[in-house]
């Protein structure tokens, strides 16, 4: 058999770390080759080599055996390698068919030849089973035939190597099955995959091989159908799988956050969310369970009171608060863990010490009378925060930019339950991080639980939803259309509700 | 390591410095003058005695309008504007004080509180138009500039300024009485066969102490820098961006007010067509130069001054003086760059150090 990659002795290092050290890999033509390692193994930084946008420092990549030299993703692409980003490239305003051959041609001033194109897509679409109507515009599509016009829009431009960085992260089961479908589909047809994921049953349902990166380096390929879940677990992290501790209802009869009939609107008209009611009693975990894009995260903000609200009412500890600035809503103890740490959560120039005071610089904590900022106090806690949830940082002088995605969610989730609050909302709260990060914050978080505190939890990851949730609503197209016991839920049945399949 | 740190943030504007003038002698090669000569002429010529007072008073009202454009910096806002709002602030202050008897210390505080007043309420309307109609600062300041222009001239010639017929003096408010003028420190310091150095010298002490004080001790300070930080971060985490843009503005505006002052009250006495403009655009420069530092916007305004000073002597020997204005542009440019650098090495630095502390357990 022919390989469509072999990767001789990369190695690739940045100021800080050593992200790839001496890589050798072997891919298979027609074959679907999974690579997996946690965040930070070096998944992507190969497959950026891989793909022409960084240049390793040193080694081989021999394509088709043919060795090559890529100084750009177009040499890349010339050479029948195509990517498919996790964050879909495609504007929304372009129909299906503009969207693939957006890029093909030099600008000019000749009139494009949209039935040329229409047909050489319709064609390949036919080729692999993958259907799509060339005049849609992207915004009506799904998550899944977004994803899919990028395939489509790689495979148009002649691309025999397929890259697919994490695909499911942003898919709900069945759109999963129905990708899996394709890809298969794909290989048959003698088309290369190669499969990025740190989902190990997903891996193993798909590949054929799967390669284990673990900081940096290549750890072993092996044939999926010899190996379980539990071996790729250990390669992978030297420990088990870690699942969401186990839960024992600590729910007391108080509510600590009511919510009624909430409607509000988005920019363009429609409705963000309608209708919405639910209440939050003390020592309870309420999970929103949704596809991205849902209304969940407005509705979040909605409570928090940074998205406008149309009507309903929201009250605190009994005490409405709609009509309360995001300030004065903190003020009465409600915490927010953001879904984008980097951007919502914290301030990345700055250093933790400072961080810390974010979100209660008015507030006595760390106010004086005298107005100023009470830094010793704001410099204490910070380290108060760093030990209780073990955030490895040099000191608390150190810059929030400098620590990896994880510290940086643990300080968030740190700050946001040591300052005591009586609600927290959070969003997304282990996103992208290493899974001991995730395992401290779910154990924190199930902590503070049984302390009495209420939480919201917002999450894309439907194991973590129904792990720690005490009760879980599933939001679609703005509305609450179930509620579950997380006793009863698995993945598949909240996905049938997530896509409105079930109702 | 923190004082490693320090350090090293000193070595940008030293290096920077060293480059620019490094620039400056290649050009001053090329157009055919020896460069260390110039710089020798520049140098005797600027630390005179006289060179010194005089240089000090003109950092005065640059380091304000420094303080002022530094302030909409730190919270990631264009004031462009303090061009108009100072002039706006001295006009008004110069009308009304030259119109009331009042006891000194009434009557200076009165003109300071008139010129702040107006100048923040006329940076104001940026923030207004920002917050409520969504047009960029950058934007509505540079047309504030144009109008509040338009406004001060009509102002001073149509309701400040008795004409009198076939009269050849220029529009001008009238002559400040003595007890509106703020004393110079001669005295004080025993300085004989000086001019006078300004006694606002003080207040642009206190500018820089306040302005210190409001953005990196108070809460609204952190307010101010978190929004110029991250403004999702900030709005998320309370602060209300709206409100803060228009009180940025104010503030901005306020100490804009300011930068009229000692030209007013130490020796002009009057708001007149040649009152010194063009302040407002050269404290984006300082604010640049120093970056946003008390201190270093000091230092930034002191050198400015030294080098528009100094070069008045090159035209004695026939050098061109405009090699000043690209001395400046250079030192800014090269300041710019070398910050970037030391940025950029210390946050890698910090990144080694916390990966470090990641592998070390």
């Amino acid at each position: 058999m022919t390989l469509a990659i072999e990767l001789s002795k990369i190695s690739k290092s940045f100021p800080s770390v050593k992200a790839n050290d001496d890589i050798n890999l072997k891919i298979k033509e027609g074959s679907i080759h999974a690579i997996v390692g946690e965040n930070g193994a070096g998944k992507s930084t190969l497959m950026k080599i891989l793909y022409g946008m960084l240049r390793q420092d040193e080694g081989i990549i021999k394509i088709f055996n043919d060795e090559v030299n890529f100084s750009s993703p177009k040499d890349a692409i010339a050479e029948g390698i195509g990517m498919v980003h996790q964050h879909f490239m495609l504007a929304d305003n372009l129909s299906v068919l503009e969207s693939i051959i957006l890029g093909m041609d030099k600008a000019s001033l000749k009139v494009l030849n949209k039935n040329k194109y229409t047909e050489e897509i319709n064609e390949i679409t036919k080729k692999y089973s993958m259907p799509l109507n060339t005049l849609s515009m992207i915004d009506e599509l799904g998550v899944g035939e977004k994803q899919r016009v990028e395939i489509i829009k790689v495979l148009f431009r002649g691309a025999k190597i397929l890259i697919l960085d994490e695909p499911t992260a942003v898919l709900v089961p069945q759109e999963v099955n129905e990708l899996f479908n394709n890809l298969k589909n794909l290989k048959n047809s003698g088309v290369t995959i190669i499969f990025i994921s740190h989902k190990l049953d997903e891996v193993l349902e798909i590949a054929d091989e799967i390669s284990v990166m673990r900081s940096g380096k290549h750890i072993d390929t092996v044939d999926s159908s010899a190996v379980s879940k539990i071996d790729l677990a250990e390669m992978m992290i030297g420990q088990n799988l870690p699942t969401p501790p186990k839960r024992e209802k600590n729910t007391i009869e108080k509510k600590s956050l009511v919510v009624k009939d909430l409607t509000a609107q988005k920019d363009n008209g429609r409705k963000a969310f309608s209708n919405i009611n639910f209440s939050i009693n003390k020592g309870e975990v309420v999970g929103i369970a949704g596809v991205e894009g849902n209304g969940q995260r407005e509705l979040a903000e909605a409570i928090l009171g940074v998205y406008p609200i149309e009507s309903g009412e929201i009250l605190l500890e009994e005490t409405n608060i709609d009509n309360l600035s995001t300030r004065e809503r903190r003020e009465r103890g409600l915490s927010f863990i953001p879904e984008d740490r980097q951007s919502q959560g914290m301030l990345m120039d700055v250093s933790l010490a400072e961080n810390v005071i974010l979100g209660k610089q008015s507030s006595t904590k760390y106010k004086s009378k005298y107005s100023n900022i009470k830094f010793n106090e704001a410099s204490t806690n910070s380290n108060i925060v760093i030990e209780n949830f073990d955030v490895r940082t040099p000191s608390n002088e150190t810059l929030a930019l400098a620590l990896s995605g994880g510290n940086q969610q643990k300080f968030v989730v740190g700050r946001e339950i040591e300052n005591k609050p009586s609600l927290l909302i959070a969003s997304q709260p282990t996103r992208g991080i290493d899974i001991g990060a995730q395992s401290l914050i779910w154990n924190k978080l199930r902590d503070a639980r049984d302390e009495g505190l209420a939480v919201l939890l917002i999450s894309a990851d439907l194991d973590e939803l129904i792990g720690l949730s005490d009760r879980i609503l599933v939001i679609y197209e703005g509305i609450f259309v179930k509620e579950l016991d997380p006793e009863d839920a698995t993945p598949e049945i909240l996905g049938s509700y997530m896509t409105g399949l079930k109702a | 390591m923190k004082l490693s740190l320090k350090l090293t943030t000193l070595l940008a504007p030293i290096f920077a410095l060293i480059v620019a003038f490094g620039l400056s002698t290649i050009m001053l090669y090329l157009i055919g003058e020896n460069p260390i000569e110039t710089f020798k002429i520049m140098y005797d010529y600027g630390k005179t005695g006289k060179s010194i007072v005089s240089i000090l008073n003109r950092s005065v009202p640059l380091y304000i309008s420094a303080v002022a454009v530094a302030v909409g910096f730190k919270m990631g806002l264009f004031n462009i504007g303090v061009e108009s709002q100072y002039l706006m602030g001295s006009l008004l202050s110069a009308a009304l004080g030259a119109a009331v008897a009042l006891p000194s210390i009434v009557h200076i505080s009165l003109i300071i509180f008139v010129a702040v007043l107006s100048s923040a309420l006329w940076a104001a309307i940026a923030g207004y138009l920002k917050v409520k109609k969504g047009v960029h600062e950058v934007i509505s300041t540079i047309m504030l500039n144009y109008i509040g222009t338009g406004i001060i001239a009509y102002l001073l010639a149509n309701i400040f300024f008795e004409k009198v017929e076939l009269s050849t003096t220029a529009p001008q408010t009238d002559l400040l009485p003595e007890t509106a003028r703020i004393p110079s420190l001669n005295g004080i310091l025993g300085i004989e066969d000086l001019p006078n150095l300004h006694g606002f010298i003080i207040g642009a002490i206190f500018v820089g102490v306040i302005y210190y004080w409001i953005v990196w001790k108070t809460s609204l300070g952190f307010d101010l820098r978190a929004t110029g930080s991250s403004p999702i971060a900030a709005k998320f985490s309370g602060a209300n961006p709206g409100r803060l843009t228009v009180l940025a503005m104010m503030i901005s505006g306020g100490f804009a007010g300011l930068v009229g002052i000692a030209p007013l009250t130490g020796y002009f006495f009057k708001y007149t067509t040649d009152f010194p403009s063009g302040l407002g655009f050269a404290g984006i420069t300082v604010a640049l130069l120093g970056r946003n530092h008390p201190i270093g916007m000091a230092f930034g305004a002191i050198l400015l001054s030294f080098l528009e000073r100094s070069a008045q002597i090159l035209d004695l020997y026939n050098v061109p003086k405009e090699i000043e204005k690209i001395m400046v542009a250079v030192i800014v440019l090269s300041v710019v760059v070398a910050y970037e650098v030391v940025k950029r090495y210390v946050t890698n630095k910090q990144i080694k150090e916390a990966s470090k502390a990641v592998s070390n357990d």
